[in-house]
């Protein structure tokens, strides 16, 4: 570098990195922008009536005569038929673990202490393969294994607003075999 | 492949405000099934290839294309998602069945626009962040119904750079647009809102359309101005909807019981986004016609065009657009529209289905709701405005504010 300056190059030559205080005291040249997005997505027939039911503590799916399967989360469509399903049906709260994954980072990409347990459920009384994601607790991390039958474990009523949160997790189902 | 392609199927919901009672997905699976009983294919058996074309801001998901298939038949069959207008969409789809690789291929596009509650700042964020952005855009933040902060806590103030206080909504650009329009072709702000008060009236016809209206020149002139010379008026309103088409190659297409109507051309144009640069004169849907009358072979596009659908979301837009394509001499529309040229009974019947003032805007379902009235009409199914003697028709659209883009589609019969 010393010999460069002899040199005659220009003293900048080396460069130099843009610190976060330059960005934050506007130091260098950049633009920026926060968008406001801001979305409320009518749900339709079917999911409008699958989150009331959560509020009452039942899971509720659709049927189709066709290919008589029983869709959870529910939809007014069959997307195998292309035909409009035909009936609503209760099912359990309990169910079998068909994926799993140990989650060691938070959203913002942090160390977390304690794994957050986190899986596939299919819903006993759906079709196999039929259900949805949601956390696992009251269980070690090496508990949790493929094929583990696990039941809701719901929040108390009052608390309940009608979203797939009202089930607070899912937990081991005693005497439901491996 | 020299195929011919046709379109066998269209299908639509009803348009509205407001759609609460219905998610996207069956407003999309109304559309699609309508179109695949018009064409006589089952989805799942004999379309081989799906096209949908949706923008993610407007939608509210990114990669939107993952929650698509199902309600168009699309669950584990080939599938993409076009993010722009709907006949940009049948482009795709013409070259698909080009290839040879499909013979049949359907376009859905829709609005959901209702769902969307920041509208202006999605609009916005289309702009430049440097030049257009910091003198646009809400004062300040509005607390939504339907938001978790609603109604407990005070509006935010906007973020950014510039003064606050003069930050103007971003449909302003089509006030700046409309003014050098008028000044240029020395059409009057009168001709511009005749332009209302036809496609209001023309909307009555169409059984699907949310904003038909029996009003005066004066009504529209006597309302407010938003971005002088823009009134209240001149804007079409938003809307939610969905259309859909099917497309087959002509050999498919005689199979299928159902009058062919073919796609003979399209074309597709954009402008710089510099806005002083652009020279405001839609040469995006001079550019897209040259290329889709050069498919079709037309060479005299007065005496072949026997119906025009053509972008209205604001109303000087139809005349723009009509000069533009070569329909009118510049700075002519405005009185071939006094005359009664575009009128249903005229020479050139422009926007017979009430088009975005009277249907509403339907956003990127907006190519597919000028075609499917080109379509209708020379099906002979329009009913009521049904016109006699229409063999070519043409349907084009803008990708709107702030966009110097768009598409033009021919067909015929």
């Amino acid at each position: 570098m010393m010999s460069m300056k002899k040199e005659g190059y220009p003293k900048y030559a080396p460069g130099t990195h843009v610190s976060r205080k330059d960005i934050r005291n506007k130091n260098k040249t950049y633009t920026w922008w926060e968008p406001e997005v801001q979305y409320s997505w009518a749900m339709g027939p079917a999911i409008s009536r699958f989150l009331q039911e959560l509020k009452n503590g039942k899971i509720i799916a659709r049927c189709c005569n066709k290919c008589d399967r029983v869709i959870v989360p529910p939809r007014m469509f069959c997307e195998y038929c292309y035909k409009p399903t035909d009936k609503w049906l209760y099912i359990k709260d309990t169910g079998t673990v068909e994926t799993f994954s140990i989650a060691y980072l938070d959203g913002d990409a942090r160390r977390i202490k304690d794994p957050i347990l986190i899986g596939v459920i299919s819903i006993d009384g759906a079709s196999p393969q039929h259900g949805f994601m949601h956390y696992f607790g009251e269980m070690k991390p090496e508990e949790l294994h493929i094929g583990m039958k696990v039941k809701a474990v719901w929040k108390p009523e009052k608390e309940r607003t009608g979203a797939i949160t009202d089930i607070k997790y899912f937990k081991p189902l005693k005497g439901g075999g491996k | 492949m020299n195929r011919r392609i046709a379109i066998v199927g269209i299908g639509n919901t009803d348009f509205n405000s407001m759609t609460p009672d219905v998610s996207w997905k069956e407003l999309m699976f109304e559309a699609c099934q309508k179109a695949y009983i018009d064409a006589g294919v089952d989805p799942r058996k004999d379309v081989d290839s799906f096209i949908t074309c949706a923008e993610d801001f407007y939608e509210g998901f990114s990669i939107f294309d993952e929650f698509v298939p199902d309600q168009i038949g699309a669950t584990l069959r080939p599938c993409c998602t076009v993010c722009g207008d709907g006949i940009y969409g049948l482009g795709n789809a013409f070259m698909q069945i080009k290839t040879g690789q499909m013979d049949v291929v359907s376009v859905e596009a829709h609005s959901k626009i209702s769902d969307l509650l920041t509208f202006g700042d999605v609009v916005l964020h289309a702009y430049d962040p440097l030049f257009e952005k910091p003198v646009s855009g809400p004062v300040e933040r509005q607390n939504y119904v339907g938001s978790p902060s609603y109604p407990k806590e005070k509006p935010k103030p906007i973020v950014g750079s510039s003064n606050e206080k003069n930050r103007i909504h971003p449909y302003f650009l089509a006030g700046l647009e409309m003014q050098h329009y008028l000044k240029k072709t020395g059409t009057t702000e009168e001709q511009c809102a005749q332009v209302v008060v036809k496609n209001k009236k023309n909307a009555f016809n169409t059984p699907y359309a949310d904003y038909e209206a029996n009003i005066s020149v004066e009504d529209v002139m006597n309302s407010e101005y938003l971005f002088k010379p823009v009134k209240r008026l001149d804007i079409s309103p938003n809307v939610d909807g969905c259309i859909a088409f099917v497309l087959a190659d002509e050999k498919t297409a005689k199979k299928l019981d159902v009058e062919p109507i073919w796609l003979k051309g399209f074309g597709w144009c954009s402008e710089t986004p510099w806005l002083s640069t652009r020279k405001m004169n839609a040469d995006y849907a001079k550019m897209a016609s040259d290329m889709a009358y050069k498919m079709a072979g037309i060479t005299n596009p007065k005496k072949e065009i026997n119906i025009a659908e053509v972008d209205d979301r604001f109303s000087y837009k139809e005349l723009q657009h009509l000069e533009a394509l070569g329909l009118a001499d510049s700075g002519k529309a405005g009185k071939l529209l006094e005359d009664g040229e575009l009128d249903i009974s005229g020479s050139l019947p422009t926007n017979t289905s009430g088009g975005s003032l009277g249907v509403g805007n339907c956003f990127e379902a907006t190519g597919l709701q000028k075609s499917l009235e080109i379509v209708t009409q020379l099906r002979g199914h329009a009913g009521k405005k049904q016109l006699s003697d229409v063999d070519i028709g043409i349907a084009q659209s803008w990708r709107g504010i702030p966009s110097g883009s768009g598409a033009v589609a021919i067909f015929g019969r």
